[in-house]
C-alpha cells in the first residue's frame, strides 16, 4: 500500500506548527496504526530528519497513553478503539490521512502529536481516590457489595485516561473522564462517604483546567476506547447537584 | 469553578435544564391553547378570544407570564455565556470528522436557538404586542378580536412557510433539548434514561406537527371576515 500523509509538526508548545506532507510505500494492510507511524520515522531518521514525536506505551489498548486525530475522528474512524489497535486495513491504497494531536484548551501541545495531559492528573488528585489508612489489608468480605455493584464500579473505573473524550467533544469537554471517576467511587461503599467533597472539589478542578461544558451530544461515549457509558456524566451531575444542596 | 462568577460548568447546564423544561411546558400548554383555531370558524373564533380574554384578566397566568419572560432571557443569556466560553476551550482540526460521533442537531443548538428566538421576534410582535398594545377589533361577544388577526397573519403563503420553518427548528431543539436536560439535571437510571429519551422523541413530535399544522390549516382553509 502507498499512503499519502499529512502530519502535524510543531517543535515546541510556543512555536507554532503545521501539517507537512509525507510519502509512505510498502504499507502493509496488517500493520497497526502505531507501525505504519515507526515506518515513516525510521525512514525521517534515515533521511537525517527529526522524527515524528507521539505517545505510546503498551501498545495492546490499555494504558491510555497513544492518541490521535486521526482523519478528524479521536483514535481513527472504528469506534471504541485505541490508535494501537488501529489496522492500517481500515484504509486504502492511495489514501491520504491527516494525522493531528488531540485538541483542547486544557491539552497544550508539547510537540509534534504529543499533548499534556496534566489536566487530567490534576482533576484525578483534587477527588479521585479514596481516604484510607496504611497498614494491615482488611478482610475482603467486610464491607457487604453485591455482584452487579462491584462490576458497575468497575465498568465506570475502566476509564484509561486517553483523553479521546476531550478531543472528540466540540467542547472538549471532560466531563466523560471527570464524571467516569466519580461515578466509579460513588457506586462503592468505600466511595460513597467521601461523595459530596469528591464530586465537588473535582468539578472545580475540571472548571480550573479549561475544559467546556457538556451538551450531552455523546461523541465521547462514541470514541472511548472503554465504551464509558455517557450515563456517568449524568451521575455526576445528580450528585453534583446533591452535593451543592445539601452543603452545610 | 468560575472565580469571578462563582458559576461552575455544571450549575450554568442545570440553569439550561431547568428553564428549558418549563419553556417545554408552556409549550404544551400554548398547543392546547392554539389547537382552539381548528375548530370550525364561528365555534374557534368565540372559543380562540373568550380563552385569550380568560389568560389576559388572571393573575395567576399572570405570574406565570413573568416566569416565563425570566426563562427565555435567562435561557438565552446562559445558552451565550457557555457558548463563548465554549468556543474557548474548544479544540479545532484542519481536518475534522467529527461528525460522524453525534447528531447534527445536538451540535446545532445555538443556531437552532438563535432561529427560534428570529422567529419569538416577530412572533411577539404580530400576536403579543397586537393583543397588549395593539389597538383590535372586538367580536360580538365583547372580546378582543385576537382570532381574526390570527388567521388574516396566515393569508401569506411565505408567511406560513416562515412559520412552519421555524416549527421544524424548534423540534430539532426539542429533539436533543428535552433529553439533554434531563440528563444535565442528573437522570441516570437506564430505565429511565431510555423512557424520557422515548418520551422526548414523542413529544418534540407532537409539538412540531401541532403546531405546524394550524397555520397551514387556516392558509388553506379559512378566510378573513372582519367586523
Amino acid at each position: 500500500m502507498k499512503i499519502y500523509l499529512k502530519i502535524w509538526r510543531q517543535t515546541d508548545a510556543g512555536t507554532p506548527g503545521k501539517l507537512v506532507d509525507y510519502e509512505l510505500d510498502n504499507v502493509i494492510p496488517h500493520m497497526s496504526f502505531l507501525e505504519m507511524m515507526d515506518t515513516l520515522n525510521e525512514q525521517l531518521i534515515l533521511s537525517g530528519d527529526r522524527p515524528v514525536e507521539f505517545d505510546h506505551d503498551c501498545r495492546e489498548g490499555i494504558c491510555g497513553q497513544c492518541g490521535m486525530m486521526i482523519n478528524g475522528r479521536a483514535h481513527g474512524p472504528v469506534q471504541h478503539l485505541t490508535t494501537c489497535q488501529l489496522h492500517m486495513r481500515e484504509f486504502k491504497d492511495g489514501d491520504t490521512i491527516y494525522i493531528e494531536p488531540f485538541r483542547g484548551a486544557a491539552f497544550p501541545v508539547k510537540r509534534d502529536l504529543r499533548v499534556d495531559r496534566s489536566a487530567f492528573d490534576r482533576i484525578i488528585q483534587a477527588g479521585g481516590f479514596v481516604s484510607v489508612n496504611t497498614g494491615q489489608a482488611p478482610e475482603a468480605n467486610g464491607i457487604p457489595i453485591t455482584h452487579e455493584q462491584a462490576e458497575s464500579a468497575f465498568d465506570s473505573a475502566a476509564c484509561i485516561g486517553c483523553g479521546a473524550c476531550v478531543a472528540t467533544c466540540k467542547n472538549s469537554s471532560a466531563a466523560l473522564f471527570t464524571s467516569a471517576k466519580i461515578a466509579h467511587l460513588v457506586k462503592l461503599p468505600q466511595g460513597k462517604m467521601e461523595s459530596e467533597k469528591r464530586v465537588l472539589s473535582m468539578v472545580a478542578q475540571m472548571d480550573l483546567e479549561d475544559f467546556g461544558h457538556c451538551t450531552n451530544t455523546e461523541a465521547c461515549e462514541v470514541e472511548c476506547p472503554q465504551s464509558i457509558s455517557v450515563l456517568n456524566i449524568a451521575r455526576m451531575n445528580w450528585e453534583y447537584t446533591l452535593s451543592k444542596v445539601l452543603k452545610k | 469553578m468560575d472565580r469571578k462568577t462563582n458559576t461552575s460548568t455544571l450549575m450554568r447546564k442545570t440553569l439550561m435544564a431547568l428553564t428549558g423544561l418549563f419553556l417545554c411546558f408552556f409549550l404544551v400548554i400554548h398547543l392546547l391553547g392554539n389547537l382552539q383555531l381548528l375548530l370550525p370558524a364561528e365555534q374557534a373564533k368565540e372559543s380562540f378570544n373568550g380563552y385569550s380574554q380568560l389568560l389576559s384578566g388572571n393573575i395567576f397566568i399572570k405570574i406565570i407570564s413573568y416566569v416565563l419572560y425570566a426563562s427565555i432571557i435567562i435561557h438565552g443569556v446562559d445558552a451565550l455565556v457557555i457558548t463563548l466560553k465554549n468556543k474557548k476551550t474548544a479544540g479545532k482540526y484542519a481536518m475534522d470528522g467529527r461528525a460522524a460521533t453525534s447528531k447534527w442537531y445536538s451540535r446545532n443548538m445555538g443556531i437552532l436557538g438563535t432561529l427560534i428566538l428570529i422567529f419569538l421576534v416577530f412572533h411577539f410582535k404580530d400576536f403579543w404586542y397586537q393583543y397588549k398594545f395593539g389597538t383590535l377589533p372586538m367580536d360580538e361577544f365583547g372580546h378582543k378580536d385576537l382570532y381574526t388577526i390570527v388567521i388574516a397573519a396566515y393569508q401569506d403563503w411565505w408567511y406560513v412557510l416562515f412559520y412552519v420553518l421555524s416549527m421544524f427548528a424548534l423540534g430539532y431543539h426539542l429533539l436533543h433539548g428535552f433529553f439533554s436536560a434531563a440528563r444535565s439535571l442528573g437522570l441516570y437510571h437506564p430505565k429511565y434514561v431510555s423512557w424520557v429519551r422515548n418520551f422526548g422523541k414523542i413529544y418534540s413530535y407532537v409539538i412540531t406537527f401541532g403546531f405546524a399544522i394550524i397555520p397551514i390549516y387556516v392558509y388553506l382553509t379559512q378566510h378573513v371576515v372582519w367586523n
